[in-house]
């Protein structure tokens, strides 16, 4: 048995999706089938389709922080507090010097630019309109910032930028601090506000990778034949990790433990996706956490309803769990779309309760399933009950070749 | 605009900029930040909204005669006679 000051724990979890802004909220949603995706309007563009968060900023915010911060540093406190405070740490006496905050990001700063260059446009482009906000705004480490400042933590902050693979990024982040011993305590996920600034879904339309469909709820179709692009959602997952020991001194809950990971680079395109690079990060997060693939219960994936991104991911899945009776497949994007950075560590929150229920959320929208995308034990249509789910294996890549995966076991 | 006017719009703009605060036991002849948590952000702030709703140029040297109301008044009445 490994040394318990080198096994770390997920102690509490925090969150806002499309569909849920609290860990019960959410998993409800996904048993139930219910989606967060709904018309959003946009600038330029008019109405498209989004994942849109309902949490209240102000219950752990004043008005003037969230006019002063950003929507990425507001759904990050909120994920933060609601991680500690669910937690039951004893914060207020914690030595917030050894506390980190680690956030996985796909993108910061094109909202609050996009957003001064469009204040700048009524005032005939004159920049001594630009505002003084805009540099602490659009800094890299600002959602992460943001949550130090709120929080009074004095410990490392910053984030990490790993296009859609970062929730993920941010938990192996935190998890790789922790055996070093850094901090004692690390907040670590993901957040995204990327469906504030009109450029993401522009992007995606002019690469043909922008989902529509008549109803909002089943736009974001992973798997499905008629699948034709990606919803991009904001969101957020921020999880306290600690090493077991720390854990089990002060008789934390404990929701997981982290056993392995991997994170590895396509070195092959800017976006489209490299299935060989990603069965190595799968099979290496596997070796690291000393199981082969028929362990795993639950591979929560990735897949975002791209045409080709579905099917190299399923060539992996295949190649990687061939044979394995008992592993099962879902896909969370389904029914909140892509929250970017904050999806990983969504995906992988939504599969936790699996441990204590034994029930297998779904995937929604896959009226005919794309023969390309066939997987055995495929959870399609409504949630399936097992004996036990002891593995969970969350898999996440991105843009310019990187792939996420972490492994998660009940304790 | 009024003197009156010149505080009311000053106001206007400190409830933008800091709408946790209760406005109205504002008093005239004391320092605005010893009444209210408006850090130096925040009066960069007021002077670019006088900059965007009255087209009024607040130099860098001139930052202090917006320390309390009477002040802004006194201040800004010359630059406001016309709006």
């Amino acid at each position: 048995m490994m040394d318990k000051h080198r096994r770390i724990v997920i102690t509490g979890i925090g969150l806002t999706a499309p569909n849920g802004n609290t860990l019960d909220a959410f998993r409800a949603s996904l048993l139930k089938g219910v989606s967060g995706v709904v018309p959003f309007e946009t600038r330029y563009m008019g109405k498209v389709l989004a994942g849109v968060c309902t949490y209240d900023p102000l219950k752990y915010q004043m008005k003037k922080e969230v006019r002063r911060g950003t929507r990425a540093g507001s759904i990050a406190i909120y994920c933060s507090r609601e991680a500690m405070a669910d937690s039951k740490l004893d914060f207020v006496s914690f030595d917030k010097s050894r506390v980190g905050v680690y956030l996985g990001i796909t993108e910061h700063g094109n909202v609050e630019t996009e957003n001064e260059i469009y204040n700048i446009s009524q005032f005939n482009y004159d920049t001594k309109f630009w505002s003084h906000h805009h540099n602490p705004r659009t800094v890299a480490n600002s959602s992460a910032g943001e949550v130090t400042l709120n929080m009074g933590i004095t410990g490392p902050h910053y984030t990490i930028g790993a296009a859609c693979a970062a929730g993920n990024a941010g938990v192996i982040q935190g998890a790789q601090m922790l055996l070093l011993d850094e901090v004692d305590i690390a907040l670590a996920g993901g957040v995204s506000e990327s469906i504030h600034t009109f450029g993401i879904f522009a992007s995606f339309a002019s690469q043909g990778a922008l989902a529509s469909h008549p109803d909002p709820a089943k736009a974001s179709r992973p798997f499905d034949r008629d699948r034709n692009g990606i919803v991009c959602s904001e969101g957020g997952c921020v999880y306290v990790l600690e090493r077991l020991d720390h854990a089990e001194a002060r008789g934390a809950q404990i929701y997981g433990e982290i056993i392995g990971y991997h994170i590895n680079s396509d070195a092959t395109d800017f976006v489209l996706p490299n299935a060989e690079r990603h069965i190595e990060c799968m099979r290496t997060a596997l070796k690291k956490a000393g199981l082969g693939p028929q362990d795993i219960d639950v591979v929560s994936t990735h897949a975002t309803a791209t045409p080709l991104g579905d099917i190299q991911e399923c060539i992996a899945l295949r190649t990687v769990f061939a044979d394995c009776l008992n592993t099962h497949f879902n896909n969370t994007k389904s029914f909140i779309g892509h929250a970017m950075g904050a999806a990983g560590a969504l995906e992988l929150a939504g599969n936790l309760p699996s441990f204590d229920d034994g029930l297998i959320h779904h995937t929604i929208n896959v009226d005919h399933l794309d023969p390309d995308c066939a997987l055995d034990n495929l959870v399609l249509h409504e949630p399936r009950r097992v004996r036990h789910v002891t593995y969970v294996l969350n898999n996440s890549s991105g843009m310019l070749g990187i792939n996420s995966v972490v492994v998660v076991k009940r304790v | 605009m009024t003197n009156d006017q010149i505080k009311h719009a000053v106001l206007q703009i400190i409830a933008v900029i800091a709408p946790d605060e209760d406005l109205s036991h504002v008093k005239s002849d004391v320092a605005l930040r010893d009444q209210l948590e408006l850090d130096s952000m925040d009066f960069l702030d007021i002077v670019m909204e006088l900059r965007k709703r009255y087209g009024v140029e607040v130099p860098e040297g001139d930052y202090g005669q917006l320390a309390s109301l009477d002040s802004c008044v006194i201040y800004l009445a010359p630059k406001l006679k016309d709006k």
